[in-house]
């Protein structure tokens, strides 16, 4: 079952084309990998699927349900979650604010029930908390729920950045390059967690440029090249493809 | 605020920071119950200028009062507001209206102004709602500009023009009728204490959140699940209800309103009380009351410089401490069980001073 699917999605910036009409499908509990040179359009494509931009043509579903026009927010309350390429924590706020902010599209109390403290509200900021904190100990981070979130390091941040992502609830999980800055311990660890989240019954998709990691995380990989698709099947197959070893190393004739 | 902290692994040093922090507390409370005894003790003294220190006071409560429904919109969402005084202005004149036409008592028009600032406020914020920092600034000093014009124009033939109404009446409340300074003194000073709670509650809570991950990072925050239309604009509107009310006590406690009393330059004044005070902190906000009221009275004999060095310290201010003397801290919660046994909260003891 297609859990998410593009079809002829095309995006232009002024007279750029990010994204040239790209149909990808990705199955329910797969880990899929979008890789491609800079500035193939990848990361195009997962603010195209969150909401954050808007396709000038073609169609993303989602479950079945398209999310055209729906507002990021939307998207996130359907069950699609992100992490970003360049970290975008909160970052003067605790860690545990942090991943609370996940948690937020999943509550109900409003401004009334603060004003008036309503035993339902305290209840929901009790149970809130334990979601919370549930989640830190799922990527190791519980024992500093109480630092600053811009004192972590880099690969704890990213850590922090899931976190909050999967505080949401997602069904689908996108994640911009995860292992970017990370150190080989860190990616190995990393590893381990997209496959304990994968065994959460959440499917993964995620860009990235470390390719032992795609190769051996990912069940599916697409390839893009100036906002084209120009390839897709398993780690094997994309990585004996001769478009694709073309466009990362360039023709051998040349 | 209370810790999360497993007995065994309090250090000494975290004992004596958490014996400082009571003490602080206690300092405090002791502060808030010795100002309220002020009138008490003025009279205790036979104190000749108590009338105009409490009338002073009062003032004071009364900023304090705008620049905590402000704190909401500037300081906890981080929204630049500077037209403040339009839903002051809305609240006073509703009251003026309800009362000198229709006879309505003060206490009862309450309400009725604060539902009108923030239906006002809905009107004209959702237009505008998107723009960000500075480009919001410049429409919201555009609202306070046009209100101040439609009330000095006499729109609907509801504002009196340039004079303004008067003649309001005094609020009664349980058939006490408020007449005297420290009448007004203990009825503005009672509603920012409950005001004071209701945002405290307000702030510590899910709504209190969104508007923090506003603040901090608007798209991240929309990734994240937050409605930030949504949010920013009930900010607006719980911000502009409480101005409306503070403009139902201004309007009987002078018993005349005039388009003067809400011009841009009150907005500023709001707005400067909320940045120097600390921003997106009540106690702060309260601090800085006092010293952008209070301070210029108190140098009253240096009438011609006093402004300079008023706009000295300001400039000073924004150099050497731009998060204002008070700000918040980050915010404590108690931990449920079993993450409270197992995760104490002893770094945040050793940051506990940092400023957010």
């Amino acid at each position: 079952m297609l859990i998410l699917s593009l079809s002829s999605v095309t995006k232009t910036f002024g007279g750029l084309v990010a994204v040239a009409g790209v149909s990808l499908g990705v199955e329910r509990g797969q880990i899929a990998g979008l890789i491609g040179p800079n500035g193939a359009g990848k990361t195009t494509i997962f603010n195209l699927i969150t909401g954050s931009i808007r396709p000038d043509d073609g169609h993303i579903f989602f479950s079945g349900r398209s999310l055209a026009g729906l507002k990021p927010h939307s998207v996130v309350a359907l069950g699609v979650a992100r992490t970003f390429q360049t970290i975008r924590l909160f970052p003067r706020l605790t860690v545990l604010d942090n991943v609370l902010s996940g948690c937020h599209c999943r509550l109900v109390s409003g401004v009334v029930a603060a004003l008036l403290r309503l035993p339902s509200q305290r209840l929901e900021e009790k149970l809130v908390l334990k979601r919370a904190m549930a989640e830190l100990e799922f990527v190791g981070l519980a024992e500093r729920w109480s630092a600053e979130a811009g004192s972590l390091s880099y690969g704890d941040q990213r850590r922090l950045e899931i976190a909050r992502a999967l505080a949401t609830e997602p069904k689908l999980l996108i994640l911009d390059e995860p292992a970017g800055g990370m150190n080989e311990r860190e990616t190995a660890n990393l590893m381990d967690l997209v496959g304990q989240i994968r065994d959460r019954d959440i499917t993964i998709m995620l860009i990235e440029h470390d390719m032992g990691f795609v190769m051996r995380v990912c069940h599916r990989v697409f390839v893009m090249e100036n906002g084209s698709l120009i390839a897709e099947g398993a780690p094997l197959e994309i990585q004996t493809n001769p478009r694709v070893i073309e466009a990362y190393l360039g023709r051998q004739d040349d | 605020m209370s810790l999360a902290r497993h007995p065994l692994a309090q250090s000494q040093k975290s004992q004596r920071l958490d014996h400082q922090r009571h003490d602080f507390r206690f300092l405090q409370i002791a502060g808030v119950g010795l100002f309220l005894a002020l009138p008490f003790i003025f009279a205790s003294l036979g104190l000749t200028s108590a009338p105009y220190i409490l009338d002073l006071l009062s003032m004071i409560g009364l900023y304090a009062l705008l620049a905590l429904s402000l704190n909401v919109i500037l300081g906890m969402a981080g929204l630049f507001h500077m037209g403040h005084a339009a839903f002051f202005a809305v609240g006073a004149y509703v009251t003026a209206n309800l009362n000198l036409t229709y006879g309505w008592s003060i206490m009862a028009t309450l309400p009725v102004a604060a539902v009108a600032s923030g239906f006002m406020a809905l009107l004209v914020a959702f237009p505008v709602i998107h723009l960000r920092g500075d480009y919001l600034l410049i429409v919201t000093i555009g609202i306070v500009e046009i209100v101040k014009i439609a009330l000095t124009n006499d729109i609907f033939g509801w504002t009196g023009g340039p004079n303004g109404l008067i003649g309001v009446s005094r609020p009664v409340i349980f058939g006490y009728r408020v007449v005297k300074p420290h009448d007004f003194f203990y009825l503005i000073w009672l509603m920012v204490g409950i005001s004071t709670l209701l945002f405290h509650w307000l702030e510590n809570s899910r709504f209190g959140r969104a508007l923090k991950y506003i603040k901090e990072d608007t798209v991240a925050a929309e990734g994240m699940g937050v409605n930030t239309t949504a949010y920013k604009l009930m900010a607006f509107v719980i911000g502009a209800a409480w101005a409306g009310m503070a403009g139902t006590i201004f309007a009987s406690k002078m018993r005349a309103i005039s388009p003067e009393s809400f011009t841009f330059g009150e907005s500023v004044i709001m707005f400067t009380i909320v940045i120097l005070g600390g921003s997106g902190h009540q106690k702060g906000v309260i601090l800085g009351a006092f010293l952008v009221m209070g301070l210029p009275e108190l140098f009253r004999q240096f009438q011609d410089t006093r402004l300079l060095v008023y706009g000295a310290a300001l400039v000073a201010m924004m150099i050497f401490r731009p998060q204002g003397l008070w700000p918040p801290k980050p915010r404590l919660y108690r931990l449920p069980a079993p993450y409270d046994q197992k995760y104490p909260g002893e770094e945040k003891l050793k940051d506990g001073d940092r400023s957010c």
